[in-house]
């Protein structure tokens, strides 16, 4: 598998041995670097979703979909970017304007911490704690705060109802989330995001752990998209009770974070389960079929991340085009009386196949 | 692999305020871009059409935050069984014994919210 490091190290050579320059500006050009890197694979990934969600949804309603603007329609999601620019922030008399200024910088702040967690590839990593995963969880849940105070400080009726059913679907789901996270980390025996990785070379955890796994992968796909609000469970920006839930006061680019981050909180749900069940940017390997192991080797790690992320997240775009939306009544209880004591038990089953020895 | 020299924390506060930046310089960029204009039926809450009646900022349902704190008790386990989770090989039998003692526990509190009702949604 091709090292993708030499491209941080050739700059880190170049900066501080070529230019000559002192440490900590070596260190400060390098982080601006880092920065715009992140800045862009965040617009590009907002954009590729913007518009492959609009096209899946077209395929499943058998409608073309955006198709004017560019090629195919590939240009459309500039053009709303653009759109959403030149739109008025329209000045509210009745709203906590302090609150209401600060809930879009949490709601970015979290995706993007949980954006530079992930591993994108052969030493394509920008944040490597060595409580990776947990980090990654405690920075996504800031997300959080940033709807219900959203909600809270439009002060209208309809966002004040969505931004508590969000934070109590949010807040519920979360719990599903970390129990299928501890259920891999059991597994796993480590909280490193590139260790998880690394463990995954000889064998997805998906085949490694197989019933158990398998099970947390289910639930953390369910609980995933219950967690970007979308899908069955979009009931905090229900459209035909909510307007559109706790967002319904922004304007312009103020509702494009929200819209941005929706579809990164998408991305990384994605990115994460394929970290934790289908080796994060491990190439798939059959034992004994050496030329096709050799082949796989070929395809560069970035391309297997962003392919299992994508593909996960087609799974999850599918769900909010097939099912109807659930009642928060069900929504509640499903995740209380089923997926977690589902979880629960699916962690004892974990460990009970860790200790027999019955994983591979 | 090649790793810079550059501290994890360094990294995060860096993330972060890329976030941030993303944010301000978006919108710094949208107020030169958008066009401007004062109307007071504009600035009013986007309800119904009819003037709003009171506050928003109103007391609400309790079941939510009955969740609210149900989630704080099952969260607060998550967080204890994560190290446990890290060193659960090195731990042996031994530490299996000792979270399943806790686990029960708090399977037992799941119980008992279930049975006094918590879970119904009122």
């Amino acid at each position: 598998m091709q090292d993708l490091s030499f491209i941080t190290g050739w700059i880190d050579s170049f900066l501080s041995t070529t230019c000559g320059l002192a440490p900590w500006l070596t260190i400060t050009i390098e982080c601006v670097l880092i920065g715009l890197g992140l800045l862009l694979m965040y617009a590009l990934l907002a954009l590729f979703y913007i518009y492959f969600e609009r096209k899946v949804c077209a395929a499943f309603q058998c409608r073309l979909g955006p198709d004017r603007v560019g090629p195919k329609g590939l240009l459309q999601s500039f053009a709303d970017m653009f759109k959403m620019l030149i739109k008025e922030i329209i000045p509210l008399n009745r709203v906590d304007k302090f609150l209401f200024g600060l809930a879009p910088f949490l709601v970015i702040l979290a995706s993007m911490l949980s954006f530079a967690v992930l591993p994108w590839g052969n030493g394509l990593q920008v944040i490597d704690f060595n409580i990776g995963i947990f980090f990654l969880l405690a920075t996504s849940s800031i997300g959080v705060l940033g709807i219900l105070l959203a909600g809270w400080s439009s002060n209208n009726k309809y966002t004040l109802i969505g931004a508590l059913r969000s934070g109590a679907q949010m807040v519920s789901y979360e719990i599903s989330i970390s129990l299928c996270v501890i259920t891999m980390v059991c597994l796993a025996g480590t909280m490193s995001v590139s260790e998880i990785v690394a463990q995954q070379a000889n064998g997805w955890f998906i085949f490694k752990g197989h019933i158990p796994a398998i099970i947390a992968f289910l639930v953390y796909i369910v609980a995933g998209t219950a967690e970007t609000n979308r899908g069955p469970f979009d009931l905090p920006e229900a459209e035909s009770e909510l307007t559109a839930g706790y967002h319904t006061e922004y304007s312009g680019m103020h509702f494009g974070f929200f819209y941005l981050a929706e579809y990164l909180n998408l991305f990384i749900i994605g990115g994460v389960a394929a970290l934790l069940f289908f080796g994060g940017w491990m190439p798939l390997h059959i034992a004994g079929w050496d030329g096709f192991n050799t082949v796989m080797d070929y395809i560069p790690s970035i391309v297997w991340f962003l392919a299992k992320a994508v593909a996960i997240t087609f799974i999850m775009i599918w769900f909010k085009w097939t099912f109807p939306r659930l009642r928060i009544d069900q929504l509640l209880s499903f995740e209380w009386k089923y997926l977690m004591p589902l979880c629960l038990v699916n962690l004892v089953l974990m460990v009970i196949v860790i200790t027999t020895g019955f994983h591979f | 692999m090649i790793t810079l020299s550059i501290s994890n924390g360094v990294l995060a506060i860096t993330a972060a305020v890329t976030g941030i930046a993303l944010v301000a310089l978006a919108l710094w960029l949208a107020g030169l871009l958008s066009p401007r204009s004062y109307n007071v039926q504009k600035g009013e809450p986007y309800e119904c059409g009819i003037p709003t009646r009171g506050e928003s900022m109103a007391q609400f349902k309790i079941g939510y935050y009955l969740y609210a704190i149900l989630f704080l008790m099952f969260d607060v386990e998550c967080v204890f069984l994560f190290p446990w989770a890290v060193n659960m090989r090195a731990l042996g039998g031994q530490g299996v014994l000792c979270i399943a003692v806790f686990f029960s526990i708090l399977v037992l509190g799941l119980v008992y919210a279930w049975r006094k009702g918590a879970l119904q949604w009122k």
